[in-house]
């Protein structure tokens, strides 16, 4: 199902989103202070968001080290 | 406000720019070079997942709690992770198999059921039509808000022939018919649709983003202003954290995240856009992340905006659903309001127009065909076309999927908000979970537990979930709400079998999908799989590990050409069925239609050309009732796949039987043509020596004759030419030895005597010997040695013949007189390197590798000194057979170097 370490990297990312987005450490962000003005937790929130993302462009974009085509 | 006019002017404006897209679309998709074949329109094709739902509904929920319009969209980002692995096999599949929606893929893996279809489709109108109410709900509001002055009341409620959104929900309809409905295409694949929603994917985005750009730079002073104005108000602060005064609930948010995983797979549209409208399975690697950062995109400024709504007119004034339209508005930007209404409409419209095209197919073909199959007109063997009913059907169904849509609308779109309405659709569809996911990877899973699971899934949905909310909207008596069915007090919807702690939308997700998975787990469990089911279990779980030349076809039984060829006309239209049939016969080898062969892959092939038009299920009913066919059991499935397997076997040893025989005949031509080139080398020498032995031949028989016929010859006379013919003898001689050489040192034979030589002294000795030669011909010769001596291992005789041979080749070439040669001896570690240079006019680049053949000469050919042509070759295979090299370095006309080397240890 999920053979090839990059397919086993994805499913690891998968797992981190699913811990890093949900309870409890999801709660550690919500702190009552700011970064530049914008409150800590929506600001977290988005940051975490915005590096799942860049982790999972970078895991799918390498040339040529991308998920096999099988 | 704006004028109505102006508002229902710009939009149709807009429709009518959205059809001129999809007909560019469409137009170049029929010339073969379709713009929607790369991965950024495919990713902004995704991005029909954001509707209405979140233009204007996630600033409402963002406006009453905060991060809670989150989990919808982090759902997704998860999800897509496991897109390539995941949705790339549903993809490979629904190609391979030409499934065309997600009934039919679900009817088709559980050995092509058309109950099981039929029930899918059921439960995604039914679950779809709140969602079509939502966007119509949605629209029709921004429309009243742009066009009535504020502070005007309520909207009072007006019966449906009076009401605009009545006539919005028509041309939507006439819309979608346009766009996806004109003509029957046997793959569903809808080029100029996928073109204007990805163009409309654009529009939103950036309608949005304009209005989260003038909230917080021209309503605030930036995103810091904007937030620091928030957090003096505590109800506002309390938005921007987690815990919002009482306790977090974990539950729900993870609820909710994994609701949005499943429907951003399994909504109908969704399906559409992602697997059916698929060009290429590659454009999913960069999708899968582009479309996330999509919606991170569309989501940035809708805390912001929420904030900026609530601070701009106090909690409880406007309609938070509203702000995008409300904010701009009451700052006087009428241009900008009108903007975001048109992205708001683009994503309303997006939605409605994939979503039901996406229903229709799946009610046409897994409701109403099978449904006609059974009426007599419509056997397959009454002889008409259908393709006309079949367009009919769908266009029937999407008028009648927006009618739905409106008709809840109308009852019960007042009560709630747009997420709530959302978020019951999102639950009617998580019901397919169990039934796809365990599909493509369960061999084991069976259509009475799909079945089931389905079916239990879908009735816990509608008894928590759709009828409460009815319930709510008061179309239902509450009483059943408090106190339960019957007045029995565990059967509350909402607290089923006393369940509390959780919000409705968690507890009917945990029920519902409980029920579903357990019964689906179960049923598959408790009987093994038929014939029919383990043979798609087999396809589907396997889809990668076969190709469509070489995937076992599961049926038995015979069949005719014409019955098949009739029954894809009936429902393909003729002209398409007989190009099929042309290019069967031509993938097949035969040159006419009627000369194919009814075999197993014939049928497979026509009942997946229908699978494309009326679904797998049908497709399947008409195929068995044009062919005889036997049924197959489990047993004959395995043997199938088996077959399959040898036969794959026996193939794969063919090719390498193949190559190998190819690989000979390679060897052997090469071989030949060898021979063949040796042979004309042969002649070639034949002729050459032939040629060199009659010249002196043809002088000395000249002047013998010339002796014999005069016998008073004067005696100086007959001297001279008696030297001539001595010395044309020796040059015989020479010629016959040399030739004799040549050929025993070619065919091995020679004699090789190896002693130490010292090669100083045997370059000095050549010298020497040559000396007189070159004092003949005042030549002035060079020596250059060093002060240790090498020695190697070789024959000294032959050595000598080869220095002599470059001497004397080095006297014939230098001008008389002023001709010099220098012979110069270099060592290193390696061996030894002999060099004979001399400035006579060189050799050309075109003669360097002429000279080393047999015969051939240097110079041109009416002034060719005298020789024999044999030196050069017969020198080069004496320092080859010691392990050297001869070669030659030349720059014309600044004379050559002739150089040998020998190696210290010979080979």
């Amino acid at each position: 199902m999920f053979n090839g370490i990059d397919a086993q990297r994805l499913l690891a990312l998968f797992g981190c989103g699913c811990l890093l987005l949900n309870f409890p450490l999801l709660g550690l962000w919500d702190v009552n202070t700011t970064v530049w003005g914008v409150p800590l937790f929506p600001a977290a929130l988005f940051a975490l968001w915005a590096l799942l993302i860049l982790a999972l462009a970078w895991l799918m974009e390498r040339r040529g080290q991308g998920p096999q085509d099988d | 406000m704006l004028q109505p006019a102006l508002v229902i002017g710009a939009s149709f404006a807009y429709l009518l720019l959205l059809f001129a897209v999809a007909s560019f679309g469409d137009w170049r998709a029929a010339q073969g070079r379709s713009i929607i074949a790369n991965p950024w329109t495919y990713a902004l094709s995704l991005a029909v997942y954001c509707t209405a739902w979140t233009y204007f509904g996630s600033v409402g929920r963002a406006a009453s709690g905060g991060v809670w319009f989150l989990p919808i969209y982090l759902g997704p980002t998860l999800a897509m992770m496991l897109g390539w692995q995941v949705m790339r096999k549903v993809i490979r599949i629904a190609k391979t198999y030409r499934i065309t929606s997600i009934a039919d893929f679900i009817g088709s893996r559980y050995g092509k059921s058309p109950l099981l279809a039929g029930l899918v489709t059921l439960i995604a109108v039914i679950g779809i039509v709140p969602y079509i109410a939502l966007q119509l709900k949605a629209v029709s509001a921004g429309y009243a808000l742009l066009t009535t002055s504020p502070g005007t009341g309520a909207a009072v409620s007006v019966h449906w022939s009076q009401d605009s959104t009545f006539y919005m929900a028509l041309a939507l309809a006439g819309f979608t018919m346009v766009f996806g409905a004109r003509h029957l295409d046997s793959t569903e694949r809808h080029e100029g649709m996928v073109a204007a929603i990805a163009f409309e994917s654009v529009i939103k985005l950036v309608a949005f983003l304009a209005v989260g750009l003038f909230v917080v730079y021209g309503l605030f002073d930036g995103l810091a202003d904007l937030f620091a104005k928030a957090l003096a108000v505590p109800a506002l602060a309390n938005l921007l954290r987690l815990d919002q005064g009482g306790g977090f609930a974990w539950t729900q948010w993870f609820a909710m995240t994994l609701l949005s995983m499943f429907s951003v797979i399994f909504l109908p549209r969704q399906f559409q856009v992602m697997v059916v409208e698929n060009v290429r399975e590659v454009h999913l690697r960069r999708a899968v992340w582009v479309f996330p950062l999509y919606l991170l995109a569309i989501n940035l400024f809708v805390l912001p905006i929420a904030l900026g709504g609530l601070l701009y007119f106090g909690p409880g004034q406007m309609n938070a659903d509203n702000f995008v339209l409300s904010l701009p508005l009451a700052a006087g930007q009428h241009a900008l309001a009108l903007l975001v209404f048109i992205g708001g409409l683009s994503a309303a419209t997006g939605m409605v127009i994939v979503e039901t095209i996406a229903v229709s197919t799946m009610v046409c073909n897994e409701l109403v065909v099978p449904l006609l199959l059974r009426t007599a007109h419509f056997r397959p063997d009454a002889g008409h076309d259908l393709t006309r009913l079949l367009l009919g059907i769908r266009r029937l169904a999407i008028l009648g999927v927006l009618v739905l849509g409106y008709g809840y609308f109308h009852l019960a779109g007042e009560a709630y908000a747009l997420v709530s309405i959302g978020l019951i659709s999102f639950a009617a569809v998580a019901q397919f979970a169990p039934a796809v996911l365990g599909g493509l990877y369960w061999k084991g899973a069976t259509r009475r537990g799909a079945l089931a699971g389905l079916l239990a899934g879908f009735l816990m949905w509608s008894y928590t979930l759709m009828l409460p909310s009815l319930s709510k909207s008061g179309w239902l008596d509450e009483s059943f709400l408090t106190q339960g069915l019957w007045g029995l007090a565990w059967l509350r919807p909402e607290q089923l079998f006393g369940l509390k702690g959780l919000d409705n939308l968690t507890h009917s997700l945990f029920w519902s999908l409980l029920v579903n998975a357990g019964a689906y787990l179960g049923l598959s469990l408790w009987r093994a799989p038929s014939g029919l089911e383990a043979s798609q279990a087999l396809l589907f779980v396997d889809v990668f590990e076969r190709t469509s030349s070489r995937s076992p076809v599961f049926w038995r039984g015979s069949a005719k050409v014409p019955d098949l060829l009739r029954l894809c006309e009936r429902f393909l239209g003729a002209d398409k069925a007989q190009a099929l049939f042309d290019g069967y016969a031509r993938q097949a080898g035969v040159r006419v239609a009627s000369a194919i062969v009814a075999d197993a892959h014939l049928v497979q092939f026509v009942e997946t050309q229908l699978a494309g038009a009326v679904g797998s299920a049908s497709a399947r009913v008409l195929v068995a009732s044009s062919v005889e066919e036997e049924t197959l059991t489990p047993e004959d499935v395995l043997r199938i796949l088996d077959e399959t397997s040898q036969l794959r076997a026996h193939s794969l040893e063919l090719e390498e039987k193949t190559a190998s025989l190819e690989r000979a005949t390679n060897e052997l031509r090469t071989a030949n043509e060898q021979l063949m080139s040796l042979d004309r080398l042969k002649d070639d020498f034949m002729s050459s020596v032939t040629h060199e032995l009659r010249t002196p031949l043809t002088s000395i028989r000249a002047l013998a004759e010339l002796m014999r016929d005069e016998p008073d010859m004067e005696l100086a006379q007959r001297s001279q030419f008696m030297t001539i013919i001595v010395s044309e003898t020796e040059r015989l001689s020479r010629l016959v030895n040399q030739v004799l050489d040549m050929a025993k040192i070619e065919s091995g034979h020679a004699e090789w005597h190896a002693e130490m030589v010292d090669m100083c002294a045997l370059v000095q000795q050549a010298v020497v010997t040559t000396a007189e030669m070159f004092r003949e011909r005042q030549i002035v010769v060079a020596l250059d040695l060093p002060q240790q001596a090498p020695v190697l291992l070789a024959d000294p005789d032959r050595l000598m013949q080869v220095m002599l041979n470059l001497l004397s080749n080095a006297a014939k070439f230098v001008p008389v007189p002023g001709g010099r040669v220098g012979v110069s001896l270099r060592r290193d570690d390696s061996g030894v390197t002999v060099a004979v240079q001399d400035n006579g006019p060189g050799v050309t680049a075109g003669q360097q590798a002429l000279i080393f053949e047999r015969f051939r000469q240097g110079g041109d050919t009416s002034n060719r000194p005298q020789g024999t042509g044999l030196g050069l070759p017969i020198s080069r295979h004496i320092v080859e057979h010691f392990g050297g090299r001869l070669w030659l370095e030349s720059d014309p006309p600044n004379g050559a170097v002739f150089l040998f080397f020998l190696p210290i240890t010979p080979a």
